[in-house]
């Protein structure tokens, strides 16, 4: 099963790489740009027939390694 | 004298150097600021090493589009010479100015020591004064310094003797087709006096530093 | 048990308790003990508000007020002719002759490493850089000293390349170059790990700023990055009803670096001070808002108005207990008279480096903070930072001293020689660190001389004939055997390597890693080893000029062992043409012993650590006349150009860093010894050189000058290591040695 796993950065943590790409987007003439966050999606095929078996493994990989949970959350989506 | 250009983005850090060194190859040496865009009077520029924008979204994808850039396009088209070193690499690829895009390092590691590197091509702006097969011990000092090119259009002029991060065809300096573009991953500058471990840099900054001296025929 | 001093009257304020219930009173959430309340009470006169909890809570935090330590810190000598700044500003600052100033700090990130070890790195070394711009100086190098529980941990690895990442990303990311450091591994700092790091700055007597806020009039400027809840709760601590730790996972915001602001606001801020548009500086660090505002305005003797509505933000909705409390990185407080308002706001904007008018400084003392028109917080400027408690913390000699110091091994027969030095180069703590300066820019700036991997740094000053050295030094098991004598000697050794560059010592900073200081053995091993800096820098003549103290290093009861880290600066006028180095030795030149050669003391030494996993014993005192003599003959045979190879004889002793000489060189050395302990004993004062044989009365001539023991020992010859000694040899080939000693750290990684 196609899983994509997106890994975002928690609100409350400050994201420079975000601000600086805003900025960039505003001296290009995007004036309309309120925020920018940058983020990170990992994308995985993984065994198995039943969905909610193979988004419970994914969940336990992103808890051990795939996410930093001191910096990030993370959203498990399960392609059907 | 002749008048170099040493590109100030947000972000760039060896732009003193690079006027260091230049000076020492007999440049008269000067900062362009990167919003700057009359670069009149100019004989070549360099885009020196550093971490433009800190890098942020990739190496040299906001500095591209300084307004000092379409100026050294300009130049480039023109047939003056224009040297990118490290973080400048990265800025010329990015603008199409060369040919490829840089990756991470194969090991994922930044890397600071000394490589030996070797001429293979002295048809360019950086290599003309070197003989060819001639090896020097330059400075590496990149994280994101992998060159890559799968248009294969690029000129490897400097060659890596060992593979240090997984760049294609091992190239340390890649030039465009007529060789008045020249990126260079490792720094020249800092290769440029003994007490500092090597001056074999000054043999690459004379023959930039000579190139800018003379006539273009375009 | 916290005793107050005497000039905190504990009248009967009334100090809030919980509701039953009920959640703990605002002052105990935000850290403040009941003590504390009460003296806040009676410096205001009256019951604090929230805001300004939250501003005493930060700036009577061990961090910032040193309240346990200081007491014991006055006892540094800080007075030299060419001390300009000494501690109690940003950085220390001294004059190197011809109009030159160095500014010079170091920093602990301990605790924000062990939670997040990328960016608890990297926002020391942001930390660091604007203690050192802040006096109007370039910073123009750092050094690490990192620490961690062994490699063979999977988490103390993580925190290793965590740490060696995050400071390499800032580091080469803002643009300066880390040129030296320290890497060493204990079970002890497995759930503490240290990072402490060091900047030097370079500046024109007239570029030098204080954190001065002015005179009445003068314009506060909050310059830099937007400000967020970064170091403080995710929710705030004031809105929330029910106080409940458990629910959910309100860990406070991670500070998040950004090594490209820095550079802007670096930039920026020289700027500044080349045109003469500050009055006085400040960087925003730990206790940000209350810290910048508060300390410049007492520094001057002043008060100040501050409109937190004015301060750029990132979040919406801070409160202002939050927005004073706040620890966002890349921000600096700039006090400018307001004719340069407008020049400063445009310098800012031509970096673009956010800034916002944030306050005017106005006579009286008081600090008073409005959000609009409402006042928030009003106190006196000076009761933040000067009237901050000061605990007499009792101390005593831990009963196991005595202990420790019988506990010696007694051997009689030497183990295989050859296997114990390979073992000693195996040895993380011992081995190469190439591993992590090779992350490192150490070359950017083209003024590093002597780089990573000699004993000190050597950077010259372009467009002078002087060079600076850099040593720093830690050794947590020979402090934890002799807190006093250990640190003593960390100085010594610290001055002798700047030495061995030509360099002679001018100035230390240290940075105090201990354990909890409410407990009176870790306050006992502070009180030692502060008397030993103390003792080793008066003998010197070399003045504290900063330092950094950080205490609660200790994990489920456990201590860490007291680790003091020294850095020493020297200056070589003139810098020597070829300074010394390890790589320089060849084939036929002499091998010499500076220092005792009869010396046999095992205590705490990396042989009996690494080979029998003991630590116990008394090391030896340090002898300052052979100290000072040690550095005088350094100094000579640099300046006589005597020495194309000098190396300290420390961790490892005599058998590894003879070995490291021939690693770096690529040649066998031949030596002998009369007993077998010699070579791995750690006495101090002891240094090795590679000279000419045809040189030998001139070197002999040196040694006799600065009445120092030397002798030539061994030769270097040939592709082999070989120790001789009564009955046995020890015979390592040179490249397996060092193929021992590169892959020590990276095969442990893999």
């Amino acid at each position: 099963m196609k899983v994509t796993v997106n890994i975002v950065r928690r609100p409350d943590v400050a994201d420079p790489q975000g601000a600086t790409v805003a900025r960039a987007l505003h001296d290009l003439g995007h004036a309309s740009v309120r925020s920018v966050r940058v983020d990170r999606a990992i994308h995985l095929e993984v065994d198995g027939d039943d969905p909610e078996a193979v988004r419970a493994e994914v969940v336990r990989m992103c808890e051990e390694l795939l996410a930093n949970p001191v910096l990030e959350d993370f959203e498990v989506v399960v392609e059907e | 004298m002749t008048r170099i250009g040493v590109v100030t983005f947000p972000g760039s850090n060896c732009e003193h150097d690079t006027v260091w060194a230049l000076t020492l190859a007999g440049a008269d040496a000067e900062l362009v600021w990167h919003r700057d865009t009359d670069l009149t009077g100019l004989d070549g520029v360099v885009l020196p090493g550093g971490f433009a924008h800190g890098d942020y979204l990739r190496p040299g994808a906001i500095a591209r589009f300084s307004p000092v850039m379409s100026e050294v396009a300009r130049l480039a088209s023109e047939g003056r010479p224009v040297l990118g070193i490290c973080n400048g690499f990265q800025i010329l690829c990015e603008a199409g100015l060369i040919p490829g895009a840089h990756i991470a390092n194969r090991d994922l590691a930044f890397i600071c020591r000394p490589v030996e590197v070797e001429v293979v091509d002295t048809d360019s702006i950086l290599t003309r004064a070197a003989e060819p097969g001639r090896r020097l011990t330059i400075p590496l000092n990149s994280y994101e310094g992998a060159w890559v090119d799968p248009s294969r259009a690029g000129r490897v002029v400097l060659r890596y003797v060992d593979d240090p991060n997984g760049s294609q065809d091992r190239a340390a300096a890649v030039a465009n087709e007529a060789g008045n573009v020249v990126g260079i991953m490792p720094h020249p500058e800092r290769a440029s006096e003994a007490v500092l471990g090597s001056d074999d840099g000054l043999v690459l900054l004379a023959g930039f530093v000579d190139s800018c001296g003379r006539e273009v025929t375009v | 048990m916290t005793i107050p001093t005497d000039d905190l009257q504990f009248e009967d304020a009334y100090v809030p308790e919980p509701e039953p219930g009920g959640p703990e009173p605002l002052h105990r959430r935000l850290g403040l003990t009941d003590d504390e309340y009460r003296a806040i009470c009676r410096i205001l006169g009256r019951d604090p508000r929230p805001a300004e909890l939250a501003m005493y809570s930060v700036m009577w935090s061990e961090h910032c007020s040193y309240k346990s330590s200081r007491p014991f810190l006055g006892r540094f000598p800080t007075e030299a002719p060419w001390v300009v700044v000494g501690p109690g500003e940003n950085a220390g600052v001294i004059d190197l002759g011809d109009g030159w100033l160095a500014a010079l700090r170091i920093e602990s990130h301990n605790h924000p490493t062990f939670v997040e070890p990328f960016q608890g790195a990297a926002t020391g070394i942001g930390g660091i850089l604007r203690d050192v711009f802040t006096m109007g100086a370039r910073p123009v190098a750092l050094w690490d000293q990192i620490r961690f529980g062994p490699l063979d941990h999977p988490r103390n690895r993580y925190l290793f390349s965590g740490t060696v990442s995050g400071i390499a990303w800032y580091g080469n990311a803002v643009g300066v170059p880390t040129v030296g450091g320290e890497v060493a591994f204990e079970e002890c700092y497995s759930g503490n790990p240290l990072v402490n790091v060091m900047c030097l700055g370079l500046m024109r007597a007239d570029e030098l700023v204080l954190g001065t806020a002015g005179r009445p009039g003068t314009v506060a400027i909050l310059l830099g990055a937007a400000t967020g809840r970064d170091g403080i709760g995710g929710a705030s601590v004031l809105a929330s009803a029910s106080f409940d730790e458990s629910s959910g996972a309100k860990r406070p915001s991670v500070q998040v670096g950004d090594p490209f602001e820095e550079k802007k606001l670096i930039e920026a801020c020289l700027e500044l001070y080349r045109r003469g548009l500050v009055v006085g500086i400040q960087d925003l660090g730990a206790a940000g808002l209350s810290c910048a505002t508060s300390e410049p305005a007492a520094r001057a003797g002043v008060g100040m108005e501050v409109h937190l509505e004015a301060v750029h933000v990132r979040e919406s909705g801070m409160t202002p207990a939050e927005l004073l409390m706040s620890e966002s990185q890349e921000r600096m407080m700039a006090f400018v008279d307001p004719a340069h308002v407008d020049d400063v706001l445009a310098v800012a904007r031509r970096w673009e480096v956010d800034a916002s008018v944030v306050g005017t400084v106005r006579s009286g003392g008081m600090l008073s903070v409005y959000e609009g028109d409402e006042l928030v917080a009003e106190v006196p400027a000076a009761s933040l930072s000067e009237d901050a408690p000061r605990y007499r913390r009792e101390l005593g000699e831990p009963g196991w001293m005595e202990d420790l110091w019988s506990n010696t091994l007694g051997l009689v027969a030497p183990p295989d020689t050859s296997e114990t030095l390979l073992r000693l180069l195996d040895d993380p703590s011992i081995a190469s660190a190439a591993w992590v300066y090779e992350q490192y820019d150490h070359m950017l700036f083209l003024n590093t001389v002597v780089g990573p991997g000699h004993d000190a740094s050597l950077l010259r000053i372009k467009g002078t004939t002087k060079g600076l050295a850099v040593s720093t030094d830690g050794n947590g098991r020979l402090c934890y055997l002799d807190p006093r004598r250990g640190a003593a000697r960390l100085v010594y050794e610290a001055a002798l390597n700047v030495a061995l560059c030509g360099a002679r010592p001018r100035a230390v900073v240290d940075n105090l890693n201990f354990g909890n200081p409410e407990k009176p053995e870790v306050m006992w091993q502070f009180r030692e080893t502060v008397e030993g800096i103390a003792d080793a820098c008066e003998a010197l003549g070399v003045p504290v000029v900063g330092g950094n103290v950080s205490f609660y290093n200790e994990t489920d009861g456990r201590d860490i062992y007291p680790t003091p880290v020294v850095g020493m600066l020297g200056l070589a006028d003139p810098m020597p043409p070829s300074p010394p180095r390890l790589d320089r030795a060849t084939d036929g030149m002499d091998l010499w012993l500076f220092g005792l050669e009869r010396a046999i003391n095992l205590a705490g030494s990396a042989f009996e650590q690494v080979t029998f996993g003991h630590v116990g014993g008394r090391p030896s005192a340090p002898d300052p006349t052979l100290a000072k003599a040690a550095v005088e003959a350094a100094l000579s045979l640099v300046s006589e150009g005597l020495a194309p190879v000098l190396h300290d004889v420390s961790d490892g002793s005599l058998a590894v860093a003879v070995a490291e000489i021939c690693i770096a060189s690529e040649v066998g050395v031949s030596l002998r010894v009369s007993d077998w302990r010699h070579l791995y004993t750690e006495d101090p004062h002891r240094f090795l050189a590679a000279t000419d044989p045809d040189d030998a009365e001139r070197v002999a001539a040196v040694a006799a000058e600065a009445g120092i023991p030397a002798r030539p020992i061994g030769r270097f010859e040939g592709t082999e290591i070989v120790f001789e000694m009564p009955g046995a040899a020890a015979v390592v080939d040179v490249e397996t040695a060092a193929r021992t000693y590169r892959e020590a750290i990276p095969r442990r990684l893999r």
